[in-house]
């Protein structure tokens, strides 16, 4: 057809796509970071908890891991301050969706973690005289680490997948670096394949390092 | 807050009957071509196999909405016109279809090789194999995370909104810009998600626990 691509303007506003990948690794570095520790709280208190804790943790979990980000993203952003007496911009209220949703999703990660420990190595601990404490954090949380490391690393990318979406509420990542081409040049389908790209090269650089720190901390196969 | 809702309700239902349209289409489509492309990328020719291996990585690296922008803006530029619904619908399909072509390439290589094996020594032909042997097997394994992916076409639907597209996502923004009560509409509509999403991957997990006792 009579189009012809030009990309000259895309390279002449290369400094959106580029700032906004790195606020894309960034959003998504902070929301895995904070996901972790909302994530491995719940599984721990989970596994011992009583009934009441774990079905409030599985509310939790359910109602995250079943409703759109993208709704998720307006209702923090647009909704909630309605409600309650918070202010916060764009980031910070995108950086708390993305968090609370990674953590819904993490929490599963760690619980499954946690239950494929082999039972004897926890009674080997408690053998040796370590007190429960001991036990969670030199036999229970190390022995997790490594069996959830591969699912870890593929939240990971998902999430910087997800970051995308932040740009609906004018977030300056790479998705919303497109738009703003777009919208100012109208070479939307240069800005377009250039961005994809950009989430093709980081996303595979990214999963190929994490494959080989999973391959470097993988467990043992037993017979 | 209630009469909110109740006024919003009818306009709901509205965008709901889209949102599940664009779903079933997603899931029906990327079903059908899924299957074909996984069985290519297993049994097929060197370069079909790398033309399928290439698609799936491709397109399951991209963001969801990133592709559905490519396709609404890109491809009239070369040519293929289609209003926004059907620009939606293509973008999701070509993401679902990449993931159910993993999901049966899983399925069906769990099946022991022997199966296959014994096909051939008692005389089966490829396609005798394929749907007497191969197929009623790795259903088992393929069932549970599909009706799972299908909770992801519904929640991946709602970034159709962003073309224009009067879905659920879209209708309660147009309500909430009319009433300017955003709250009460954010949390009914992450109701009626939920309820759809959360019916389907308890089945899911139904099943799998079912089909799990099945194994011989």
């Amino acid at each position: 057809m009579g189009y012809s691509l030009n990309f000259s303007v895309v390279w002449r506003n290369f400094d959106k796509l580029w700032g906004g990948l790195a606020l894309s690794l960034e959003l998504a570095v902070i929301s895995l970071a904070i996901g972790i520790v909302i994530g491995l709280v719940l599984a721990v208190v989970y596994v011992s908890g009583g009934r009441f804790t774990r079905m409030a943790i599985a509310v939790y979990v359910e109602a995250f891991r079943n409703t759109p980000l993208i709704l998720l993203v307006y209702l923090v952003f647009y909704g909630l301050p309605q409600i309650v007496d918070i202010r916060y911009d764009a980031t910070t209220s995108f950086v708390a969706t993305l968090s609370i949703y990674a953590g819904a999703y993490l929490v599963e990660v760690f619980r499954s973690g946690l239950e494929a420990i082999p039972q004897g190595q926890i009674d080997a601990g408690r053998a040796i005289g370590l007190t429960p404490l001991q036990r969670l954090a030199y036999v229970r949380l190390p022995a997790m680490v490594r069996i959830s490391l591969p699912a870890l690393s593929n939240t990971f990318i998902s999430l910087f997948k997800d970051t995308s979406i932040a740009s609906v509420i004018a977030v300056p990542e790479l998705t919303w670096g497109a738009q703003w081409i777009n919208l100012n040049t109208f070479r939307i389908v240069e800005a377009y394949l250039v961005a994809t790209a950009m989430y093709l090269v980081t996303g595979y650089v990214m999963l190929f390092g994490l494959r080989l720190v999973e391959r470097r901390f993988r467990v043992a196969r037993h017979a | 807050m209630l009469d909110a809702m109740i006024y919003a309700l009818p306009f709901l239902m509205e965008g709901l009957w889209v949102t599940i349209q664009v779903s079933l289409l997603t899931v029906t489509i990327s079903l059908v071509a899924g299957v074909v492309l996984g069985c290519a990328l297993i049994y097929g020719p060197l370069p079909l196999r790398l033309f399928t291996r290439l698609f799936s990585d491709t397109i399951r690296g991209i963001p969801i909405l990133v592709l559905i922008f490519f396709v609404y803006y890109g491809f009239p530029a070369i040519g293929v016109d289609f209003d926004s619904f059907w620009a939606a619908v293509t973008a999701l399909t070509l993401f679902k279809t990449a993931q159910v072509i993993e999901y049966v390439r899983g399925a069906v290589e769990s099946i022991p090789r022997g199966q296959n094996e014994a096909g051939m020594a008692i005389g089966l032909t490829f396609s005798e194999r394929l749907t007497s042997v191969i197929f009623p097997q790795a259903l088992r394994r393929f069932l549970p995370p599909w009706i799972n992916g299908v909770t992801d076409a519904v929640k991946g639907s709602a970034l159709v909104s962003l073309l224009g597209v009067t879905d659920l996502m879209h209708a309660i923004n147009q309500v909430i810009g009319r009433t300017y009560e955003a709250m009460p509409l954010y949390v009914l509509g992450a109701f009626i998600y939920f309820v759809i999403n959360f019916s389907l991957s308890t089945l899911s997990r139904r099943l799998e626990r079912r089909l799990s006792h099945v194994q011989a």
